[in-house]
């Protein structure tokens, strides 16, 4: 079946079984491997991306439920890898072994998008379901509390720079 | 140690200069020395290109320990690099280039911290005797700093002085002066790892990305019980589906041995090619296989245990170690404690299951792994292809995490052969998370029936253990071995080790911390059992255990240093383990806080030995009337020697650590029936999560004279205990099996 994927905001058809998890699409046709797979039943989220601006795991999506919804994954998130959490996640030196990193910062990422402010309770309850085999937990806790700085700071600047044009 | 060290410097392709570390043939023939502060014989090289980029190779595979920052982090510190501007690239697998290209056993510090350093300093001599040439000056008045040489005034990048350096000698390597500490710029401070700004954009980089032009993709189906194979499978039914390219049975010699060995290789099984993975994934789900399960498909973890129960009312089958008399002790002792400790199999489980990407050309092999053996790996898929090693090329790839489960090159070698047998095509062989889950080498679980006796001050003066592992004829399988100078042998007069095992059927093998993983949690249960029935303060007994040091010696002649893969750890220093214990208790303000905390609130210590670090814990665990567990704190005192390399990636590695064993302490089982392992994937074999992971880990360093080791693993052994004793002095009930999740417990 021939499928037409908005990915990243690019446009792709690609040709595959109707039941081909999104994960697969991605990683073996579509050559975006940043998504990781690390159990296949939603155990792990390792391989979250956005449907639609809401996290999904890609192991457990089949190409032919997303339809015409924007897929973003974790080589979308920002043109140039400057988004809060990825640069938070730089400065807080998050990874370990890095291979649950893209799941954890694109769950972090919808969990922002919904509240800027996360408390320590919203990052346990939007992360819960993303697991870190190296256990570095405490980071991602730290640097979900510093991508919200940067983000708020970074729209302040765009506030103020908005009032020095008018 | 006249063995002489000399820095190449030769002119590259692209006009970089590069230098190796080489040492003369003679040295080689000597032999390499395996003990933990000898540098065995690495090679390592730096290249600076005439725009002065310079480029760090790392020799050593990554699998999330930080190693390829760290080996990076010395040579560019003497070199006087630009940490900014740095390059890293991983080297290929290449033993007449480098040594030790392997990841195990925390040795990467000790190992490498001297002749790293060697070569980044060796480097920095050239460019000061090539820029002090050209302006014609003292090279002692030359400085260097951020990849530049300087002098009264003038300055050179290091880029424009490469093609000079190219034509000096190179120095003796042990001639050449090594900085002092107080003048690192780079070793010391905490360094991001320079590959996460790759990991945060997701660029490729790990053994599951590899892609090579014409590649296909391989799943392995493996008998559910090891060793079996296969009578017979629908191959023509499977072919025909689509984006199929090929399925075939792979043979192989089935292992005998009522043991298997460390590494038995490739197992039967079938291989399904297909266009994408997932293609290859869903035929296998119609594979319908008729399997010879073999004569291990009797085996079960329910008789295990009830055999190793029998086994403990039956005289050992022999004794690892006898100091005195502790038999004669104990019966005369004011009193005497008994434990029956157990522990159970657990698998490695990194989030990226095994996998590698093979392709045989022209008789040939190249090869792309995230091994932690990879060396071993290729000596070993060479003797399966019936090829020399030197026709491997072989890649080192990013691991999604090790823990010890890649020390093993099991889906290396398979992967080798179903290229080979595909006719030789690429192939990137992917396990699915149950594959991994059930054909690992597990952490061999254990059985420690031990008798510990208190004088009438309250003093241990006698330790009797009967260890019931795994294994035959007097030998322990893979990793189930304990060694003759265990903690606490030589700090009590009369101490016996005794052991009993029976047979095994499944792979086992070292988990992050091998041995000591299990062993503290025993043995610093016993010790606190002990402590509150002398009536003494859990760290004050520890104190005077440890007091009680009678020295390292030789084990007696006759004592059995146990088997295959034992670990036991010779030499620890008594005045280092007291003061990480002293430590401890002094940053968790044990002696006022312990004393001072609610109902249901309370304080645990433990401490332990392992891989040259010196680590004691101490953890404050809140447990309601649910059996709810709150982990609220916990405290780590380190002695890893004189220097912490980087900051950053030790602290981290230390609270992975804690979390590991947390995850180890509450879920971790792998049980078997019919000769199958019944866990498949993480809902059965559980991790701890972010929301069950403690709020505060507090790490302090001490910093000592000796040199500087590493502490991947045995940062772990000791928060297992922490948190046991601690539940004990909070609820009064003492923890002698794990998992928690089995009695009962859960996180809060």
């Amino acid at each position: 079946m021939a499928y037409k994927l908005n990915v990243n905001g690019h446009t792709s058809t690609v040709d595959v079984p109707a039941d081909m998890p999104l994960l697969w699409v991605l990683r073996d046709v579509l050559d975006l491997s940043g998504t990781k797979y690390g159990c296949g039943i939603g155990q792990c989220k390792a391989c979250t991306v956005h449907l639609a601006g809401k996290p999904v795991q890609a192991c457990l999506t089949p190409v032919s439920a997303v339809r015409d919804q924007a897929i973003t994954t974790i080589e979308g998130l920002s043109p140039d890898g400057t988004h809060p959490l990825q640069v938070a996640w730089q400065e807080i030196d998050v990874p370990q072994c890095g291979y649950c990193q893209a799941g954890q910062i694109m769950s972090a990422a919808a969990l922002l998008a919904k509240t800027p402010k996360p408390t320590d309770k919203d990052i346990d309850a939007a992360m819960n379901g993303n697991l870190c085999r190296c256990g570095t937990y405490l980071r991602i806790r730290a640097a979900i509390h510093k991508a919200a700085e940067l983000g708020a700071s970074a729209s302040a600047k765009t506030v103020q720079v908005a009032h020095k044009e008018e | 140690m006249d063995r002489r060290s000399f820095l190449k410097a030769s002119v590259v392709a692209g006009g970089g200069v590069m230098f190796g570390l080489y040492l003369e043939p003679e040295a080689k023939a000597q032999g390499r020395g395996r003990g933990p502060q000898i540098p065995p014989d690495p090679h390592n090289y730096i290249m600076v290109a005439p725009d002065n980029t310079v480029t760090i190779v790392a020799k050593n595979p990554e699998v999330g320990q930080g190693v390829k920052n760290m080996l990076t982090m010395m040579i560019a510190d003497e070199f006087d690099a630009d940490w900014k501007t740095l390059k890293i690239v991983q080297a290929d697998i290449d033993p007449a280039k480098y040594a030790g290209q392997s990841a195990g056993g925390s040795t990467a510090t000790p190992t490498n911290w001297v002749p790293m350093r060697q070569v980044g300093a060796a480097g920095r001599f050239m460019f000061i005797q090539a820029a002090a040439q050209t302006w014609g000056v003292s090279p002692a008045d030359c400085t260097t700093a951020s990849a530049h040489v300087s002098c009264q005034g003038k300055t050179l990048s290091y880029g424009e002085l490469a093609s000079k350096v190219a034509a000096l000698p190179a120095p003796n390597l042990a001639d050449v002066k090594l900085k002092d500490p107080k003048d690192y710029k780079i070793i010391g401070k905490p360094q991001v790892g320079l590959d996460v700004k790759n990991i945060v954009v997701g660029k490729p980089m790990f053994a599951i990305d590899v892609k090579v032009p014409g590649m296909v993709y391989a799943v392995f189906e493996k008998c559910p019980v090891f060793g079996g194979t296969v009578v017979s499978a629908n191959l023509d039914e499977i072919k025909k589906l689509p984006g199929i390219k090929d399925a075939f049975i792979v043979k192989q010699p089935v292992i005998t041995a009522p043991v298997l060995p460390g590494d038995p290789g490739v197992e039967n099984g079938i291989a399904i090619l297909g266009q994408t993975w997932w293609h290859a994934q869903s035929a296998r789900k119609k594979l319908v296989v008729k399997w010879d399960e073999g004569p291990r498909a009797n085996q079960s973890s329910v008789a295990f245990a009830a055999n190793a129960e029998k086994m403990s009312k039956e005289e050992p089958q022999w004794t690892i170690r006898k100091d005195g008399d502790a038999e004669a002790t104990l019966a005369s002792a004011s009193k005497v404690v008994e434990g029956h400790y157990s522990y159970p199999f657990i698998s490695h489980a990194p989030l990226e299951p095994q996998g590698a990407t093979a392709h045989w050309q022209n008789g040939k092999l190249e090869l792309w792994t995230n091994s932690q053996q990879p060396g071993r790996g290729r000596q070993m898929t060479a003797a399966l292809l019936g090829i020399p090693e030197s026709d491997i090329t072989q890649h080192m790839v990013r691991g999604g995490g090790g823990f010890g489960r890649r020390l093993t090159n099991d889906y290396m070698m398979e992967a080798a052969w179903i290229s080979k047998q595909a006719g030789g095509i690429p192939v990137k062989l992917l396990w699915s998370r149950e594959d991994d889950m059930t054909h690992d080498y597990y952490r061999p679980g254990g059985f420690q029936y031990i008798k510990g006796g208190l004088d009438a001050s309250g003093k241990l003066v006698a330790w009797r253990n009967h260890f019931v592992s795994y294994g035959a004829d007097k030998n322990f399988a893979s990793s189930a071995a304990m060694g003759p100078t265990e903690f606490p042998q030589r700090f009590i007069p009369n101490y016996s080790l005794h052991a009993s095992v029976q047979p095994i059927g499944i792979k086992t093998g070292a988990l992050r911390a091998p041995s000591s993983n299990a062993f503290a949690f025993v043995i610093q249960s016993f010790i606190d059992e002990l402590a509150h029935a002398a009536g003494k303060d859990p760290v004050a007994f520890r104190l005077e255990l440890l007091n009680a040091d009678a020295g390292a010696a030789a084990p007696p002649a006759g004592a059995q240093a146990g088997g295959r893969g034992g670990f036991a750890p010779p030499g620890m220093n008594a005045d280092r383990m007291k003061g990480v214990v002293q430590l401890a208790a002094q940053i968790s303000d044990w002696d006022k806080r312990s004393k001072s905390l609610p109902k249901g609130t309370a304080m645990g210590i433990a401490f332990h030995f392992s891989h040259s670090g010196y680590f004691a814990e101490v953890a404050e665990v809140r447990v309601d009337a649910a059996k709810k567990v709150k982990i609220n704190k916990i405290w780590v005192a380190a002695d890893v020697g004189s220097q912490i390399i980087n900051p950053s990636g030790a602290d981290n590695i230390c609270e992975g650590a804690m979390i590991d064993g947390l995850s180890e302490l509450m879920f971790q089982e792998i049980t078997v029936e019919g000769g199958q392992v019944q866990q498949t994937n993480y809902d059965k074999h559980g991790m701890l999560r972010i929301a069950q992971a403690p709020p505060e880990i507090e790490i302090h360093y001490a910093k000592t004279t000796f040199p500087p080791t590493g502490l991947g693993e045995p940062a772990l052994p000791p928060v297992l205990p922490a948190v046991t004793n601690a539940i004990f002095s909070a609820t009064g009930v003492r923890i002698r099996q794990i998992p928690l999740k089995n009695s009962g417990f859960s996180w809060a």
